[in-house]
């Protein structure tokens, strides 16, 4: 079994698997019970003045009939009172002294409430700070969360002030409402951060309901934009993630990644962009803490095979992402059907007809099924059809040798490179 | 009273109950969206499948309603009492990935029922262009017929012997697929579009041929089959010796403790379709044993293996080459049917000698197939029939009578209500053919 242990900035947990701060966080019970079934840390959800929410407060998306792709809420940050946060986050630690107990936390933007509410986290014995930058509803109309993380100098300068006083490692939580994710890392860096985390929710309004023409989740027949999350949102959370880890001035600036992580295949792949850590919200308001089981098992049964350590999974993939501009004009692939496999359900000529390129031919046979084969001609090997295609393995995508090397666009506009001949009209 | 179901009443809930949204939603999106389905065209009526179920998953269920309606007025049954193993779902792509078929009949239950069972009108009548269709009987094949014609403008007058209009879909259908309200809902349902219908009126008694012929611009013959005959053995009048249609339209109307069969044993004869509905029916009766007898060998049975394989859940136990020779009894009522073995020889079904047995039983009831209505389409001049008593007639449902359209099983000798509403649709395009021009 592949050893997991975790460190994030200093922040050491028995295994990469966080909770979020967010309603699974939002008391020591329930960070003790997610202990117990194997998580290795805990994000407190975010400490703060207390607020007062309101009754109704989470939407979702629903795709295909497949319930919570996306969840939104508009639930703020904690509503018990400080004092008795921060017994349990005594409590827990005390209990569970090798666990990561990390303590979310937002104030106004004073310099000495940010310097109190840090002594008093650390007081009670967390491991690790998370300044919340991020939360995108509510308490941005107040000047806290997503208000801060939108603007650079005041990451920066907020981050400073905790580090003036903060003796455990502080990682700054991003959020994703921002036109450049690496200007905010940037100052996270700049102000004393000893990492980040990202990303938060994403602004957003989850839909509407159709009969009272309300948004979702409705309030007394009202209804405010919300924070985006979920399996929906992992493409987005990777990219940023991904962005950090390839930004020569973040280079190496330790990562708790968030967004969308359902599966260890998730997770594996946060760590393979190079985070040290994931954290996780959407997938255990669905399913319960149970599911550290498979997470663990299986990111440790993925590493065995791969003869992997953690370490080296961590930004493994990061060589391999690189700008547009510097991928290969000359490498060529055709789709090709596997006819033994097909089902005849023509997917493929409905998608590359009407979709891409008009490169699948169809017929009725004369049994009366369908018949697809590609014209290679035709194929500029896009994936479509194999992205539509309900059989495992039926189409695949296959390298066709051009004879022709290695040619990138920027070599193509230099003149040093020559390009493999296109489809016609291509 | 109690609004309870008895026990019995229980044995005949919905066999494919109607789905609820979400069940709806996730099969729905199970369903790929074939291009040149395979399911179409294995409808009779070629209802656009996948569009009908792409439209449930954006919960347009109106829409959906429409390209079912659209297709087959008589949807609403038809995705209750269609085989639709053996058609669309049976033409699925998924077989071939081992998975489900997408469960079409259910998803075309979910579409329609709000519809055509809340009488929510979808289809108008268009204005009278002045012509008048006659319809002898008021079965799927009139209904399919009428329908079509009054949205085309015609006036529709649908003669019904019955006291209730639907013939074979009202009175003849399992009551675990539909129920008789059901069924007469949906008809309220065509009415609507301004389909008259006079029951109790038979053709020939009631009402003259002649009358029809000169008060109508044309005359669709939509009369089904005769019910079943006796087999010619001894014993057939004996108390409990019944004709199985009867048997499951009495079952219809009345409540089910009256027509209990608890405790009895009943031998249904026959290998249809018609006497699987008769057993299965018998067991959830109540009948402490069920035989089903059929005269030839399992692999020639006519009824459809899904059909087989309920009625074998409900108990029933099938006995194969028995044909029954005479029906015994005491006190007039029916003790047992005598059997006698047979066997295929040269290709020909023999009888073993010496074979012969008796299994007891208490009710008798006779599947063994519909008779032909000869009298009544003999009365209409120029109407021709093939040699088996079926109504011959042209691709497009127009007999050899050029006046008179037919469709259903008075010339299919018997197939599903969806056959029945897709000939007379098309009959009705054939009578708008010839006579919408003039």
């Amino acid at each position: 079994m592949a050893d997991l242990k975790c460190n994030t900035a200093g922040i050491i947990s028995p295994n990469p698997f966080w909770l979020a701060s967010a309603p699974p966080t939002n008391t020591g019970d329930q960070i003790m019970r997610a202990f117990d079934a194997g998580w290795g840390g805990a994000v407190w959800k975010t400490l703060g003045e207390p607020i007062v929410n309101v009754w109704s407060r989470y939407g979702s998306v629903d795709i295909n009939g497949v319930k919570m792709m996306g969840l939104n809420n508009i639930e703020l940050i904690t509503d018990r009172p400080l004092d008795v946060n921060l017994k349990e986050i005594y409590e827990v630690k005390k209990r569970y002294p090798n666990h990561a107990v990390i303590v979310s936390l937002m104030v106004e933007s004073k310099r000495e409430a940010w310097h109190e509410i840090v002594k008093k986290a650390e007081d009670a014995g967390g491991d690790g700070l998370e300044l919340n930058f991020g939360c995108p509803h509510g308490m941005s109309e107040r000047g806290m969360g997503g208000a801060v993380g939108q603007v650079p100098e005041y990451i920066e300068q907020i981050t400073g002030w905790v580090k003036e006083v903060a003796t455990v490692p502080v990682l700054v939580k991003l959020t994703p409402n921002i036109a450049d994710i690496r200007y905010a890392a940037r100052a996270a860096k700049a102000g004393g951060g000893d990492g980040v985390s990202l990303i938060n929710t994403i602004n957003s309004i989850i839909g509407l309901d159709l009969d009272t023409l309300a948004p979702n989740p409705p309030v007394n027949g009202l209804g405010s934009h919300g924070g985006f999350c979920g399996p929906a949102v992992k493409p987005i959370a990777l990219n940023m993630v991904s962005q950090i880890g390839t930004d020569p001035e973040t280079l190496g600036l330790p990562i708790s990644g968030i967004g969308g992580v359902s599966t260890w295949r998730d997770a594996a792949e946060f760590i393979a962009l190079g985070s040290s850590s994931v954290q996780v919200c959407t997938a255990v308001m669905h399913y319960g803490f149970r599911i550290i089981e498979d997470l663990v098992d299986g990111l440790s049964n993925y590493l065995d095979e791969k003869g992997m350590t953690m370490d080296e999974l961590r930004g493994a993939s990061l060589p391999k992402i690189r700008d547009w501009k510097e991928l290969d004009l000359n490498y060529k692939v055709n789709a090709r059907i596997d006819q033994e496999k097909c089902i005849g359900c023509g997917l493929c000529y409905t998608a590359c007809e009407d979709g891409a390129h008009q490169a699948i031919f169809s017929r009725r046979r004369e049994d009366g099924r369908t018949f697809v084969e590609v014209k290679p001609d035709a194929c500029v090997g896009c994936n479509l059809c194999s992205l539509v295609c309900p059989v495992d393995g039926c189409i695949d995508m296959v390298e066709i040798p051009t004879g022709f090397d290695p040619c990138s666009w920027e070599q193509y506009q230099s003149g040093e490179g020559k390009l493999a001949p296109r489809p016609a009209g291509h | 009273m109690s609004d309870q179901p008895s026990a019995l009443a229980t044995n005949f809930a919905d066999y494919k109950p109607l789905m609820d949204r979400n069940a709806a939603l996730v099969e729905a999106n199970r369903c790929l969206n074939c291009f040149d389905a395979p399911c179409i065209r294995a409808c009779p009526t070629a209802i656009d499948i996948p569009g009908f179920i792409k439209k449930i998953a954006t919960d347009n269920l109106k829409g959906s309603a429409r390209k079912i309606l659209e297709a087959n007025i008589l949807g609403a049954s038809c995705a209750r009492v269609c085989p639709t193993q053996e058609l669309c779902e049976g033409a699925c792509v998924l077989h071939d990935l081992h998975e489900e078929p997408i469960q079409i009949g259910r998803l075309q239950r979910y579409a329609t029922d709000r519809v055509v069972l809340e009488k929510k009108p979808l289809f108008a009548a268009a204005p009278k262009n002045g012509k008048r269709v006659a319809l002898v009987g008021a079965g799927p094949a009139s209904l399919g017929c009428a329908a079509e014609l009054a949205q085309l403008g015609y006036e529709t007058v649908c003669f019904e012997k019955q006291a209730q209009p639907g013939g074979l879909n009202t009175y003849g259908i399992a009551d675990y697929k539909m129920d008789y309200a059901t069924a007469l809902a949906e008809i309220e349902w065509v009415q609507q579009m301004g389909v008259e219908i006079r029951c109790n009126t038979e053709v020939g008694k009631d009402v003259s041929v002649e009358s029809l012929m000169n008060d109508f611009d044309a005359v669709f013959l939509g009369i089904g089959l005769d019910g079943v005959g006796p087999l010619g053995i001894p014993g057939e009048d004996l108390d409990g010796v019944r004709d199985c249609l009867e048997f499951i339209a009495e079952l219809k109307v009345r409540p089910k403790e009256e027509v209990s069969l608890v405790g009895k044993t009943v031998v249904v004869l026959g290998g249809g379709n018609t006497a699987i509905d008769a057993t299965t029916q018998s067991a959830r009766l109540g009948a402490e044993r069920v035989y089903m007898a059929y005269r030839r060998d399992a692999a020639a049975m006519g009824a459809y293996k899904h059909e087989q394989e309920l009625a074998k859940k409900d108990g029933a136990v099938f006995v194969y080459n028995a044909q029954p020779v005479g029906i015994e009894g005491a006190n007039g009522k029916v003790t047992g049917v005598k059997f006698v073995k047979t066997a295929v020889v040269n290709g020909r079904l023999e009888y073993v000698d010496g074979s012969e047995y008796v299994l007891d039983c208490d009710v008798v009831l006779r599947a063994t197939g519909q008779g032909k209505l000869t009298g009544l389409i003999a009365m209409f001049d120029g109407v021709e029939t093939d040699s088996k008593g079926r109504v011959k007639s042209a691709e497009d449902g127009q007999t050899t009578n050029p006046k008179i359209w037919t469709g259903g099983d008075c010339v299919s000798g018997g197939k599903e209500v969806v056959n029945a509403v897709a000939e007379g649709k098309r009959a009705a395009q054939s009578i708008h053919a010839k006579l919408g021009a003039n």
